[in-house]
């Protein structure tokens, strides 16, 4: 197998420092819908401004440069070991050369690692086989501040009035957004994911964060969820960095997984404006990014 | 765009009020997560004892804190192989995680500003009435385009709290934000809050 460190490395560049252009697209519309002169419009301006300064000099659009979670797609046969560590030597290079701030921290001594390598569970790697021939990855960069204010709630939920149905995951994505206020850097954008365990639910919702902003749900009934709570959130007025305003949801997307009789999960992840993520793709020895 | 000059006296703090766009210049400090509780056990409530350098620390920091700012910030710093260190990304992090420290903080210091994003609530709305002080809001994630304002990183201390946790010790010049906790008591964040409140619960009904 071939060292593709380099090619890794690269893929942690562009996806820390250059924002892909469906996510800076949903700015830009929200910045010209955002009235003039108002907070939400500076606040609005600033982020499109710094997210073109980064991209020009190729530096960090945010200084929390997240938890790097890689999903690695690979055809039969390939050595996941190997990926692996070639992975961990991009992401500790990218630390040196200051795409990624050291952000992995032992929790039990305190001590930060210094390049981003932490345990078996730092950084985030995913594996799974796929049939083509090629190398895919998807890299997520996600940072703490939007991380802190996801949320996972049992229905039913007394409190919100919330049922076992779309009603009730309907309440919960939005008091989650409620919650959030401008903590996790609104606009935001949701994963939901509805069902599995805790473990499986949480993880499904980041999933479905990697599907593009202007995308639609395949099933109509999730669809139609994901445009109304868009809808619903931006009434919310909580607006870009809690400012006030009405972009307070850029996307929401929502997966469905089984569940036991017993349990009927909602998980919401955060993800901030600053959604940095890129696709690598290997084929016939060429690789490629989008 | 009202400038402010570090240090900020009692009289500009209270000509400051919520909604105001200032840019502010001089010498801060960054501060987070560790250095507030480290703050408040060592040398606030005093449950802890100083250890190491912390007492040096200490007495260096307080008169640049004294009428001064502390920043929310975990920077991504360049340099830090040859010590010839630069800031490349430098926004602000989660203000509300330093709640149950910050108020405290700044009355022990007379610290005139807490910039970070997010903003605070109760305790540091009422400290920020009495010493008096503002909470400034920076544009959470531009953090290209804030480290333009960082114009020479002074040095560090603690950097064994690791990089995003030290006290890094900056020049900043014409530093963007925006007052959205005042020292009359006014909030944007309360204010933004019960609004939405409202609508979810019409929506919810």
């Amino acid at each position: 197998m071939q060292d593709m460190t380099d090619a890794f490395l690269e893929l942690v560049r562009m996806t820390s420092t250059d924002l892909p252009p469906d996510v800076e697209d949903a700015l830009k519309l929200a910045r010209d819908r955002a009235q003039p002169g108002s907070a939400a419009r500076g606040a609005l301006d600033s982020i499109l401004e710094n997210v073109s300064l980064a991209r020009q000099n190729s530096t960090p659009i945010c200084q929390d440069t997240g938890t790097p979670l890689f999903y690695v797609h690979h055809p039969q046969g390939w050595s996941t070991r190997q990926l692996r560590e070639q992975i961990r030597a991009a992401v500790a290079k990218a630390t040196t050369l200051a795409f990624l701030r050291p952000n992995a921290v032992d929790t039990i001594s305190g001590k930060n690692s210094g390049n981003n390598l932490g345990g078996e569970h730092y950084p985030s790697i995913h594996f799974s086989e796929h049939q083509m021939d090629g190398l895919v990855v998807d890299l997520m960069l996600k940072g703490g501040g939007c991380e802190n204010v996801g949320a996972q709630y049992s229905l039913p939920h007394a409190g919100l009035g919330a049922g076992r149905d779309l009603k009730g995951v309907r309440a919960a994505a939005l008091d989650t957004v409620f919650r959030a206020q401008g903590k996790g850097c609104a606009p935001g954008i949701l994963g939901v994911a509805i069902g599995g365990d805790r473990g499986s639910s949480y993880a499904a919702s980041k999933e479905a964060l990697l599907r593009k902003l202007d995308d639609s749900n395949p099933d109509p009934t999730l669809d139609d969820l994901e445009n109304t709570l868009v809808e619903e959130a931006n009434q919310l007025n909580i607006g870009p960095m809690g400012f006030g305003g009405e972009a307070t949801v850029l996307g929401v997307k929502i997966k469905g997984l089984h569940r036991l009789p017993a349990s009927y999960f909602v998980s919401v992840s955060y993800m901030c404006w600053a959604y940095r993520r890129r696709r690598m793709i290997v084929d016939d020895g060429r690789t490629r990014y989008e | 765009m009202r400038k402010l000059s570090i240090p900020i006296s009692d009289d500009q703090i209270r000509e400051l009020n919520m909604g105001d766009p200032v840019l502010l210049s001089g010498v801060m400090l960054t501060g987070r997560d560790t250095v507030h509780k480290w703050m408040i056990e060592t040398f606030i409530e005093e449950s802890r004892q100083p250890v190491d350098d912390d007492k040096k620390v200490y007495e260096a920091i307080r008169p640049i804190l004294d009428g001064g700012a502390i920043y929310h910030c975990g920077p991504v710093v360049a340099g830090l192989d040859t010590g010839d260190y630069r800031f490349v990304a430098a926004g602000p992090t989660t203000s509300i995680r330093e709640e149950p420290y910050q108020g405290d903080v700044m009355r022990h210091f007379n610290l005139k500003a807490v910039i970070g994003k997010g903003g605070m609530a109760d305790k540091t709305l009422a400290a920020c009435q009495e010493v008096p002080a503002v909470y400034l809001h920076a544009i959470g994630g531009a953090a290209s385009l804030i480290a333009q304002s960082v114009r020479k990183v002074r040095g560090v201390r603690k950097l064994d709290f690791g990089v995003p946790e030290a006290m890094w010790e900056i020049e900043v010049v014409d530093f963007p934000a925006v007052v959205t906790m005042d020292s009359h008591g006014k909030s944007l964040h309360a204010e933004i809050e019960a609004q939405s409140r409202a609508v979810l619960e019409s929506l919810l009904a």
